[in-house]
């Protein structure tokens, strides 16, 4: 943590770079359904290991 | 690509590469704002304000970010070429016919006609996903309409069918159903949370809010119908103490409602915790379309929102706004970035004669017809057009810092809006990028006090 500058986020996406297992929920980002934007997607991957 | 930004005083840095999200001070800010990199220059621009030691080290962290790739990261995926075509998720538009009668609904065009999707057309639908989804285990179905309650048998058919084909393919299926609540009997609520069916409500907000929009075929508001038999559901959705899906209410806000954090802060008051609200999708001459001149508005709003997000949080922690759940740690693999919706070759749509669309909101529109899930082939200069329309081919995307997080907006907004799957909505780009901005303020200070 520096001085002048905090991080928020511990890890970002360059250690997610190649996962693409396709198993994660889709992500229509439409009003009329559950409007998902992938940045609010949980990978299932990750969340099982 | 850096992306700075501040809120609330809070400024921020969003490396848009790295997706790493930075709190910086006044000094790194202007030397990230005014782009310097050498401390001579910016020690001549900015020495009248900060001693030239402390403009020293704050370059200096400034490169020891750079050199990790947490600042300026290099584009993780130029020549990008995205995955061959493999079906995940189908939407099954079970009733093209509906029960209400709300205005901005893309569904209701009365030239369309009312169909309910018979068992059959149903059966071939999950038959058509299991085959053509090939190695992918999690694959998902959702009820869509129209109202899709109003063919709650065939739902019903379809759950125990598709668990039985996906359970015999080694697949796991999850299914999603979108309704405006009329029709949640007591017999439809058991079936849903037994069969742990993700349910997302359709309800705008404060009472004047959802009934200038959603009305009966009479042109009445539907607010104190439905309202009842959603609370129903939502209480017995948190009794529930098996496995269930989830829930969300869908709320959508218009121009009619710029004040839309005040909706927010209504149903939170109603006791629902899981509340989603997004912008509406519609031709520009509709009085309820969202306006180029909305937009700072739009903005503000959702700052508002943010604001009153954290608040109501303090007091209950249980209190979610979808857009606001960014998970900057966790969140998806930059290939999911890349392919988005996968609306036209991973997500696709069936009507309820059977014939298959890019995704619900080409439903109706014949040019836009892939097949059959009687048919064996789709059409392969759709499906390749829409495979390839993602961050690096629009036009836009590739510079624009919410790349990673908005994957490149809806494909049916840019072609409402622009006739063209490459050029994004205007309007649908601003909004996500404001809407963006205070998730991603939200997500700081919610880690700044934890
Ligand atoms: S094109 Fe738009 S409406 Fe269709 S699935 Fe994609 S995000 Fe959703
Ligand atoms: S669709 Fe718009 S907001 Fe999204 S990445 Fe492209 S330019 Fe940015």
């Amino acid at each position: 943590m520096g001085k002048h500058i905090r991080t928020i986020n511990k890890r970002g996406l360059t250690r997610r770079k190649e996962v693409a297992c396709g198993e994660c929920q889709t992500s229509c980002q439409s009003a009329c359904k559950t409007s998902c934007t992938v940045g609010n997607q949980v990978c299932l991957k990750e969340k099982k290991n | 690509m850096i992306h700075c930004f501040s809120v609330r005083g809070t400024r921020l840095v969003l490396d848009a590469h790295s997706q790493m999200l930075h709190e910086v001070d006044e000094l790194v800010w202007a030397l990230l704002c005014g782009g310097f990199t050498e401390s001579g220059e910016a020690v001549r621009a900015l020495g009248a304000r900060y001693p030239a030691a402390e403009i020293a080290a704050a370059l200096a962290e400034i490169e020891e970010l750079r050199a990790q790739e947490l600042l300026f990261a290099p584009d993780p995926h130029a020549g990008y070429e995205p995955p061959p075509p493999q079906v995940k998720a189908l939407c099954l538009n079970v009733a093209h016919h509906c029960n209400l009668a709300c205005r901005y609904c893309f569904a209701g065009a009365p030239e369309t006609g009312e169909q309910l999707m018979t068992p059959e057309v149903a059966r071939r639908a999950v038959d058509f996903l299991v085959t053509r989804s090939g190695g992918r285990r999690h694959v998902e179905i959702d009820f869509f309409g129209g109202e899709p309650l109003l063919n709650f048998p065939v739902i019903a058919e379809t759950v125990a069918y598709a668990r039985t084909r996906a359970a015999a393919a080694g697949k796991e299926v999850g299914f999603t159903v979108t309704t405006n609540g009329l029709l949640l009997t007591p017999e439809v609520r058991r079936f849903l949370l037994a069969n742990r069916v993700n349910v997302v409500l359709s309800l705008d907000g404060r009472p004047e809010v959802h009934d200038r929009l959603r009305c009966t075929a009479g042109g009445r508001g539907s607010y104190r119908t439905v309202l009842p038999r959603i609370r129903q559901f939502v209480s017995d959705w948190e009794a529930w103490d098996g496995p269930r899906g989830y829930y969300y209410l869908r709320g959508t806000f218009t121009r009619h409602n710029l004040d839309f954090a005040d909706d927010f802060r209504y149903l939170v008051g109603l006791g629902f915790t899981n509340i989603s609200l997004e912008p509406v999708v519609a031709l520009p001459d509709a009085d309820y379309a969202l306006r180029e001149e909305d937009l700072p508005r739009v903005h503000r709003e959702y700052e508002r929102l943010a604001d009153i997000y954290l608040e109501l949080v303090r007091e209950n922690a249980a209190v979610r706004f979808f857009h606001f759940e960014l998970d900057l740690d966790e969140g998806s693999c930059l290939p999911k970035r890349l392919s988005g919706c996968g609306a036209g070759h991973a997500y696709l749509a069936v009507d309820a004669g059977g014939d298959l669309y890019p995704c619900h909101q080409f439903i109706g529109r014949r040019e836009f017809v892939l097949g059959s899930v009687f048919a064996g082939e789709l059409r392969s200069d759709l499906v390749e057009s829409f495979r390839h329309a993602h961050v690096y081919s629009k036009e836009g995307c590739t510079d624009c810092w919410a790349k990673f997080l908005c994957s490149g907006g809806c494909h049916a907004h840019a072609v409402l809006e622009s006739g063209s799957l490459l050029r994004p909505s205007r309007l649908g780009c601003a909004t996500m990028r404001s809407r963006l901005q205070a998730a991603l303020y939200v997500q700081a200070v919610n880690r700044m006090n934890s």
